[in-house]
């Protein structure tokens, strides 16, 4: 039997959740479906910073926006999401990186971003364990720190609180107009479908623009007070934005429980969940290079996880051209739990056909099939690299 | 046979003898004390005895985190029970 | 640091001191990594408490031409033919060499990394002075004094009387003895026992050592009680309850195998158990196990699998299939060993909903049971998701939901961020007489 639903979210990470929320909170008759639980995915992988970036103004529009809702919603998160107004610390090695500080304190002000700059002095104050003689930092208050899972999870309950219904797990096999099949041989039938299957949204469409980008962490025991905020190097900017090549960068995260996460890596190419050492090493040694004692606290775990890449680090949230009961909520990369809330709402915007609140063109999956409508992904990717 | 030289150390403060070969779990015991508190805060101490558990972790010499059963006593040693030690 | 072997064995209990003996008596190059501070594993730890043949088997590797790492844990595998190990002392070590980590490349690997205690949750678990029965034991032979103590020893399984046994012999009071199973599970293994004298498990001597207390069957604690520290436990038969006084409750329900290097490495597993064939190997050639790893079966079937690994991975095949032949005799012990170690399934209603079932996170029970399986249990509520890895809870959610703990990452166990990251040193090939 089929049962036709307003919405089917295919995806129950903190995006299909929140989508599912906003979809709920509008009146829609909404249903989920994941393969597996809650949160397992990337979700379950990421650090969990809500933090503001700036690569283009739509980027910036989208966190900015988003960053704003999750204080909003920080009061009714339960405990275990282990919500944190932490603030981050962008540190400046050098005179240069401080151009980029002060650079980026005026790009923030006329967002409405309030910061500070701290110079090496305020900042060795603020940061003890960092190596001596930085340059300074840029330090942005209103970015926060989260556990993911439960946050996943809170939303989702938030969901079926106001009515979505969350279908036993089951793997969707493929997409078609108003229908989702899964694997045990089943149909659901809806208006729309929200594809908010993260790295996997392209084995429902293999034409998306999407890649696999893995990330590494490694999380440590507990060490409260080692470090205050989330420290980030500028350096960051270049690498996590440099499309086409293998890096590391210094990201390190103090949790709530007192532990620390540090990272990060991106690479493309790898499709399994396994270790690459000489990333984690490279990666290891970055953050020893701006915390010199780092390495002498005990690793836990480490883990690796995919981010869903896009050629113009946007995401893919909107209508999808080859099917007008396709709606998108994926491709986004290393800032998906950032921006999930805000994804949600333009989700449920495109649904009802509301106007949404912040201009939702720049995410628009069309603008990559506009030249030739459903062009392979690789081809693409190619021309980004190349342009 | 010679009686074997005691090595002292202190576990909380407080000087503990033990005879060469005793793990520091078994000071920590001998001292009067549990090893690690709880997240919670409830006293903890060893369970497995074997490396597995975790429930012995003390700080030894400011460190925290050490697993004091497969760990021997050394003369001189400072052995903090309780939270875990914040900076190193 | 980083050294070079032909053979290299992680374990130095009596799987692993018996296939580094053999391994090294062949005339090859071997090192063994282990964990404790002196070798023996579990079962021949210090102590002079122990039987003749364990002696001479300690004695034969401390004249062995080997490298020991001993106070060494294998911590992570950066890449094929290459572990990691760190000393237990690296970070409180005033030598800074001593904060570096070791890679230990290998031609052959035999992993003997033993099997743990499996606990499970009741009322007053966590409490200090309650301990594993293998876990007291180890304690005692750690230096801590038992005598004029009074202990009660509780679970499953030969090893309860092997530790009650040793604790009485050092002074200690047992108060009483409770297995859970019924008599008519136990009888098998215990006759078994009596028919093999003076091999496997030494049940019917150790019996006699602890004459003087009480062995109740189909018994067990159900909550124990206390301040600060343990001051009674509460043991339950036939639905009878009564409260028994004392300063320790030695309580194991059997054992799980250390089986996360193995699965780090690729090896496949069998029903929790590492799979391995007639002469120890394992699914990725040049890996072999031996001991409890691949079936918990007792020291003289650890010292024979260790003697097999250690024969085939030196590329003595024959002398090795001999072996194996009086090693499949054997095995029949290790069925009866599981048949009568069986856990009774009243034991899962045990913990109340607030009893913590992860120690390490203090997670309670009430907060796993919604959830559908480990992964899901832990990403939610944090079970599994401290330094032990699951290590302990994992043993008690499968039985009590039947969940198996999930996947093993990097550090095997909690390790220095720079040793995780490792340095580039080069490698040493060793020659057999140095130590480090
Ligand atoms: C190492 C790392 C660090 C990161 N750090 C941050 C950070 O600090 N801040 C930040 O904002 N973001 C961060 N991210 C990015 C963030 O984790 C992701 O963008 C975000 O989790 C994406 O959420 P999602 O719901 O789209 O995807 P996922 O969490 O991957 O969820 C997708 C869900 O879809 C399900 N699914 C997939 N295919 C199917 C199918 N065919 N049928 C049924 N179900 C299916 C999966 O089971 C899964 O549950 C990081 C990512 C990584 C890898
Ligand atoms: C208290 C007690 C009493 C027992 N009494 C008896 C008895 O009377 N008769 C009997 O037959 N059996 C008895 N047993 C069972 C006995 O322990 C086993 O049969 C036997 O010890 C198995 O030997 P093994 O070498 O496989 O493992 P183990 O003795 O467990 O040795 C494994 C060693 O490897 C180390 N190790 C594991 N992982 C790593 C790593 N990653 N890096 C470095 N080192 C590692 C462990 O710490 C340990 O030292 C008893 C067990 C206990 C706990
Ligand atoms: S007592 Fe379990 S790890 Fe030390």
């Amino acid at each position: 039997m089929t049962r036709v639903w307003d919405a089917v979210v295919v995806g129950a990470g903190i995006v299909g959740a929140a989508c599912a929320r906003e979809c709920a909170a509008v009146g829609l008759r909404t249903a989920v479906i994941d393969a597996a639980g809650v949160g397992g995915g990337a979700t379950a992988a990421g650090m969990g910073h809500i933090v503001v970036m700036d690569d283009s103004p739509a980027q910036l529009a989208l966190t900015r926006w988003s960053q704003q809702l999750w204080r909003e919603l920080a009061p009714e998160l339960p405990s275990e999401a282990e919500f944190e107004s932490r603030g981050t610390l962008w540190v400046a090695a050098d005179e240069e990186e401080m151009r980029e500080v002060r650079r980026r304190q005026q790009l923030y002000a006329s967002a409405g971003v309030p910061s500070e700059i701290l110079d090496s002095r305020a900042l060795a104050e603020a940061e003890p364990q960092l190596r001596r003689g930085l340059a300074g930092a840029l330090l942005v208050q209103s970015d926060a720190v989260l556990y993911p899972p439960a946050a996943a999870a809170y939303l989702m309950r938030e969901a079926i609180r106001m009515g979505a219904q969350m279908l036993p797990p089951q793997r969707v096999t493929a997409l078609a107009h108003g229908r989702v099949s899964l694997d045990n041989g089943s149909q659901l039938s809806a208006g729309r479908i929200v594809n908010a299957c993260g790295a996997g949204a392209t084995d429902l469409l293999p034409q998306l623009p999407i890649r696999k980008r893995r990330g590494h962490l490694v999380i440590t025991d507990r060490y409260p007070g080692f470090v205050h905020h989330q420290l980030v190097e500028l350096g960051y900017l270049k690498s996590a934005h440099s499309i086409a090549l293998d890096s590391v960068a210094f990201n390190v995260q103090p949790r709530q429980t007192g532990q620390l996460l540090i990272g990060s890596s991106r690479e493309f190419g790898a499709e399994d969940a396994t270790i690459n050492h000489a990333l984690l090493r490279a990666m290891i040694e970055r953050a020893e290079s701006y915390l010199p004692r780092i390495g002498n606290l005990q690793a836990i775990r480490a883990w690796t996880g995919f981010r869903a890449a896009t050629p113009d680090k946007l995401p893919l949230i909107g209508p999808w051209p080859g099917d007008a009961t396709f709606c998108l909520a994926t491709g986004h990369e290393g800032l998906g739990i950032t921006t999930s809330l805000a994804t949600a709402r333009l989700v449920a915007a495109e649904i009802t056909g509301k106007a949404s609140e912040i201009p939702a063109a720049p995410y628009f999956p069309a603008r990559f099939l506009d030249a030739s409508r459903l062009a392979p992904a690789a081809t693409l990717y190619g021309e980004a690299v190349r342009g | 046979m010679a009686e074997p030289e005691s090595i002292a150390l202190t576990v909380d403060e407080i000087v503990v003898r033990v005879s060469p070969g005793t793990t520091v779990a078994a000071a920590a015991l001998i001292a009067g004390s549990h090893t690690r508190l709880s997240i919670a805060g409830e006293p903890r101490a060893p369970l497995c005895g074997m490396g597995i558990c975790f429930e012995c972790r003390v700080a030894i010499n400011g460190v925290p985190h050490q697993r004091s059963c497969q760990i021997l006593c050394a003369p001189g040693m400072r052995v903090t029970t309780g939270r875990e030690l914040a900076i190193r | 640091m980083s050294r070079a072997f032909d053979i290299l064995v992680v374990g130095a209990g009596p799987a692993g001191i018996a296939a580094a003996v053999t391994a090294a008596e062949c005339g090859l190059s071997v090192g063994v990594v282990d964990d404790n501070p002196a070798p023996g594993g579990q079962i021949w730890r210090n102590g002079a408490h122990l039987p003749a043949s364990a002696r001479r088997w300690k004695m034969r590797f401390e004249a062995a031409p080997l490298v020991r790492l001993q106070g060494w844990r294998i911590v992570d595998r950066p890449q094929p033919g290459t572990v990691r190990a760190q000393s237990n002392d690296a970070e409180f070590a005033p030598d800074a060499a001593a904060r570096d980590g070791a890679d230990l490349h290998y031609r052959q690997l035999i992993l003997a990394t033993g099997a743990r205690e499996r606990f499970l949750p009741f009322p007053g678990w966590t409490l200090p002075n309650v301990i594993g029965a293998g876990g007291l034991d180890a304690m005692v032979r750690g230096g801590l004094p038992i005598a004029g103590r009074r202990v009660v020893v509780a679970g499953t399984g030969p090893l309860l009387l092997a530790v009650a046994a040793h604790l009485a012999s050092r002074g200690a009071t047992i108060a009483a003895i409770c297995e859970q199973a019924s008599a008519a599970q136990i009888a098998p293994l215990m006759l078994n026992l009596i028919t093999q004298p003076g091999k496997l498990w030494q049940g019917a001597s150790y019996r006699w050592a602890t004459r003087n207390s009480r062995y109740l069957t189909r018994c067990w604690p159900v909550a124990a009680r206390g301040d600060e520290r343990l001051r009674s436990v509460i043991l339950q038969r036939d639905g009878k309850q009564w409260t028994v006084n004392c300063d320790f409750l030695a309580c194991g329900f059997h054992l799980v195998p250390n089986t996360e290097l193995a699965a780090l490495l690729g090896c496949s597993l069998d029903n929790g158990f590492v799979s391995a064939g007639e002469l120890m190997q394992t699914s990725v050639p040049g890996i072999w196990c031996a001991g409890e790893p691949t079936g918990i079966g007792g020291v003289e079937l650890s010292l024979l699998e260790g003697q097999i690994a250690g024969l085939a991975a030196a590329g003595k095949t024959q002398a090795a299939q001999k072996l194996a032949r009086r090693r499949r005799g054997a095995l029949s012990f290790v069925r009866a060993l599981g048949r009568a170690c069986r856990l009774d399934s009243q034991l899962r209603h045990l913990a109340a909903p607030e009893t913590i079932v992860c120690r390490c996170e203090d997670v309670p029970l009430h907060a796993l049971r919604v959830h559908t399986g480990w992964r899901d249990a832990k990403l939610h509520t944090r079970c599994g998701m401290g330094p032990c890895q699951g290590r302990i809870c994992g043993g008690a959610t499968e039985f009590l939901f039947g969940w198996r703990a999930g996947s093993v990452r990097p550090p095997l166990f909690p390790a220095l961020v720079s040793t995780l990251g490792g340095t580039q040193a080069p490698v040493v090939t060793t020659s057999p007489e140095e130590t480090l």
